[in-house]
């Protein structure tokens, strides 16, 4: 059981955007508007996420690993990807020594095909393997956290300012259609790379600002469906919140959003019979799955962007919108480090999703 | 008889200062204390029961009662409750019964855990300011749901979902039967939790003519006596409870004394007037989890499946197995009852020494029924020794959706507690079916204090989710982070899956 955990509470600045045509954009901007919510954070965490970044590999799942130590922990994480399935690629992420940036972990990425025999109960074995081999080893905690798990994208954070994690991956050298950036002012453990957003499972990644007070339900809940809460932080959960919702359950973005910041019974009781039925099923279903406390939250997979706040909106979030590219961040001034002449600056009502989708 | 008399157990005392001789207290003991002797008012202190009837009447704060005036040689092992008890048996040679709940001095789990409250880093939520979310939905729920997205841009709903009760507290008020407590008693707590919006159980006394006006906040009680139940009774119910045990006595049957069935108890239980309503202790059709599952099932097809039924046990060592087997009978409600749980009537030896507290209860049954994968298949309600609203915060923390009170009810009504409850003279006409005593309680002013004290635990509820950062009671259903022991040791600490205070 994982006692220690904490928030991005207080501040935290995050950003998203999303190019529905998917045309690459490379990651000097978002450095930029991220650093500029530099007084929403604390120097003690920030971190990217790009989508499309390996063309080459995109068969393959991308794992991304923080070793300990190379020597001591490789070997048992090489054993045990192949006993799963076969590492088509592995090398060190490229990473530049930055003054303002320790450098207490080694970042590994492996391309990675696991063998769907190996889960032959399963109706999605690959993700599955993929889904159990994180929480296997992330709960160990032998050396090796694998901290994304997608396919053609990539998570990259560590602890310290936005622009030092920037220089320190060379962010601005990949190239991707759909970014999340946060930036962390953190309580509790500070200084751990892990702790940093975004949180990524499979496909999902997550960046989170404020502090989820159900998360003692939420986890439970979470933990019943078989995903482990490993990464002593509440922002992990909503990645696996919207991983059973919308990839198991098969809702939609919308409705996912919707069970994770409903409307309030004073609402639905307001709604025509057959809306007022959909809502109550909602929540009946997936009361455990609420999200309660201040947060603003954006999700991402291959295809979409999704933003949200909790019910009462205690923390800000607005979106702009520039011929393909939809935006979304805790500040305007963010967006508009990117494209000065954004339009449609919008701040979304309490629990109202802001959705972003790539052309079909 | 060479056991003699013991130590008087209340010493009444009347001060001829401020006595004037109205005779209130005279009019007010049902147990015998005092009388007149020609001006004087004579007292006997050994019939009293500290029921504080008369001291709550006198006008002039006249009456003093002080407990245990004159004690027994103190020994710490031989203590007074358990000598008296071996002279009564010396005496009788019976089982000896009591009222009320667990009267042992158990550290009681409520007391050593804290909540938790925001600070700085998430805001607290005003509940004078914002929605506070108490609404509660007893009954199964789906484990997923079935949407379709229509061309429109609507979305379908192709899961049905099962009849639920709806709540807009989680504070229901438990079974207690009429026989048990009275008509005024019971028809007090309808017209309170009827004007809530929450239920009342009928315990197993069958349901009065006179309360089918409050039927929609009726929760029918089919026990092992199956008092009182047809099918009439069912449909009246809004939904249904198989009661299979009670915290007061887990694994026995219950008993009313024939002093206490009166014509009309008679009528709506459906037994002779006068006679013992003994219910078994097991249900003679039920014999194992699979005959459990076929009662669910038939008292639902009688209903035509328009009504959650709950299953009641109490709370036992094995708990935790039991709801899970109850999970899969089809039953919509489990209702844990912990051996602080109340009774009109029980052996002493079964009210203090079996069963658990509902607190370590809940906790494990919450837990199974998740590590199971089953949780949503049933609601879990916690009766036995509410006592406040933070003990509702704290149970609901530790895993139940909502809970009974009984005791508190009663309470709220003049009950203080005097445990004689199995006498049948009940001098504040709560557990009496004596028309000069029942007639002491006035439905309608009860009512009003019953709702009072419910309304009054729903706003410090929401008080203290506001203070959590919590605006929906869902939020806080299992949420067992936002709660500290204070002083548990590990084992506990492990069952209740709570960490220690600094922690």
């Amino acid at each position: 059981m994982e006692w220690i955990r904490f928030h991005c509470d207080n501040m935290c600045g995050i950003i998203g955007v999303i190019d529905r045509r998917r045309q690459l954009m490379d990651g000097s901007k978002i450095k930029e508007a991220l650093a500029s919510m530099d007084e929403r954070g604390s120097g003690e965490g920030a971190g990217y996420v790009a989508y499309g970044i390996y063309p080459d590999y995109k068969e393959y799942y991308a794992l991304h690993v923080f070793f300990d130590n190379i020597r001591e922990h490789k070997v048992p994480l090489d054993n045990l990807l192949e006993k799963w399935g076969t590492i088509v690629h592995d090398e060190q992420i490229k990473t530049y020594e930055q003054p303002g940036l320790r450098k207490v972990h080694t970042p590994w990425r492996y391309f990675f095909r696991p063998d769907p025999n190996m889960m032959p109960k399963s109706t999605t074995p690959e993700e599955d393997i993929i889904t159990h081999l994180v929480m296997k080893v992330n709960s160990e905690r032998n050396g090796a956290l694998i901290f994304s798990s997608g396919k053609n994208l990539g998570v990259f954070k560590a602890a310290g300012w936005p622009e030092d994690v920037a220089n320190f991956y060379r962010i601005q050298d990949y190239q991707g259609y759909l970014w999340l950036a946060h930036n962390r002012y953190p309580t509790n453990t500070s200084g751990w790379w892990g702790g940093a957003h975004p949180f990524n499972l499979l496909n999902w990644s997550v960046v989170h600002n404020g502090e989820i007070t159900s998360y003692g339900t939420n986890r439970r809940y979470i933990e019943s469906y078989g995903y482990k809460c490993t990464m002593y932080t509440d922002t992990e959960v909503v990645a696996y919140l919207v991983d059973l919702l919308v990839r198991k359950h098969g809702l939609s973005e919308k409705m996912a959003v919707r069970a994770l910041a409903p409307p309030f019974w004073e609402e639905i009781d307001r709604m025509p019979p057959k809306e007022q039925e959909l809502n109550r099923a909602i929540r009946l279903t997936y009361g455990p799955a609420l999200m309660n406390g201040p947060f603003a939250i954006c999700v991402a997979n291959e295809n979409s962007l999704v933003g949200f706040t909790d019910r009462i909106k205690l923390r800000p979030l607005v979106s702009g919108e520039s011929g393909d590219r939809l935006f979304i961040s805790s500040e305007e001034a963010a967006i508009r480090r990117i494209d000065p002449d954004v339009e449609h600056i919008t701040m979304p009502r309490a629990g109202e999703p802001i959705v972003g989708k790539v052309y079909s | 008889m060479s056991i003699g008399s013991t130590p008087l157990k209340f010493k009444v005392r009347i001060d001829p200062e401020r006595c004037m001789n109205c005779g209130r207290c005279i009019e007010n003991c049902s147990y015998g204390v005092y009388r007149k002797e020609g001006d004087d008012i004579r007292i006997n202190s050994r019939n009293c029961v500290a029921c504080h009837r008369c001291l709550a009447f006198c006008p002039r704060d006249a009456i003093d009662i002080e407990e245990k005036p004159g004690d027994y040689r103190s020994h710490p092992v031989w203590t007074r409750e358990v000598r008296e008890a071996v002279f009564n048996q010396a005496k009788t040679g019976k089982i000896i019964l009591s009222g009320m709940g667990n009267a042992k001095p158990y550290p009681i789990i409520f007391d050593r855990l804290v909540l938790d409250a925001c600070q700085v880093t998430n805001p607290s939520i005003d509940p004078l300011r914002e929605p506070m979310e108490l609404r509660t939905y007893l009954g199964k729920k789906p484990s997923s749901l079935s949407l379709r997205q229509m061309p429109n841009g609507d979305v379908e709903l192709l899961t049905k979902l099962t009849p639920n009760l709806q709540i807009e507290t989680p504070i229901m008020i438990g079974h207690m039967s009429y026989g048990a407590i009275s008509l005024n008693a019971q028809t007090a707590l309808a017209k309170a939790v009827s004007k809530i919006g929450t239920f009342m159980g009928t315990g197993e006394g069958g349901l009065h003519e006179s309360l089918y006006p409050y039927q929609n906040h009726m929760i029918v009680q089919v026990a092992s006596g199956r008092f009182g139940v047809d099918i009439n009774y069912l449909e009246r119910g809004a939904a249904i409870e198989i009661k299979i045990g009670q915290g007061a006595k887990p694994g026995i049957g219950g008993h009313l004394p024939g002093e206490k069935v009166c014509a009309d108890v008679s009528c709506t239980r459906m037994i002779p007037e006068g006679s013992d309503a003994i219910s078994p202790a097991p249900h003679h059709d039920i014999y194992s989890i699979e005959d459990l599952k076929q009662l669910v099932h038939s008292l639902k097809e009688a209903t035509e499946w328009k009504k959650p039924v709950f299953v009641k046990i109490a709370a036992v060592h094995n708990s935790a197995a039991i709801a899970a087997g109850i999970a899969r009978s089809g039953a919509d409600a489990v209702v844990v009852d912990g051996f602080r749980g109340g009774s009109g009537a029980t052996p002493r030896v079964f009210r203090d020494h079996v069963g658990i507290p509902v607190e370590a209860a809940v906790a494990s049954v919450d837990a199974k029924l998740r590590q199971q994968g089953i949780r949503n298949e049933v609601s879990i309600i916690a009766s036995g020794g509410i006592r406040e609203s933070a003990d509702v915060a704290k149970i609901i923390c530790l895993g139940a959706d909502a809970v009974y009170i009984g005791t508190s009810a009663l309470v709220a009504m003049g009950c203080r507690v005097c445990g004689t409850c199995y006498r049948g003279t009940c001098a504040w006409g709560i557990a009496t079916q004596k028309p000069e005593l029942v007639a002491r309680l006035d439905p309608e002013t009860n009512a009003v204090q019953v709702e009072n004290l419910i309304n009054g635990w729903t706003l410090e509820l929401a008080e203290l989710m506001g203070a959590a950062g919590i605006n929906s009671i869902e939020s806080l259903r299992g949420n067992r982070d936002r709660l500290r022991g204070y002083m548990l040791d590990e084992g506990l600490l492990n069952v209740l899956d709570v960490k220690t205070v600094g922690a």
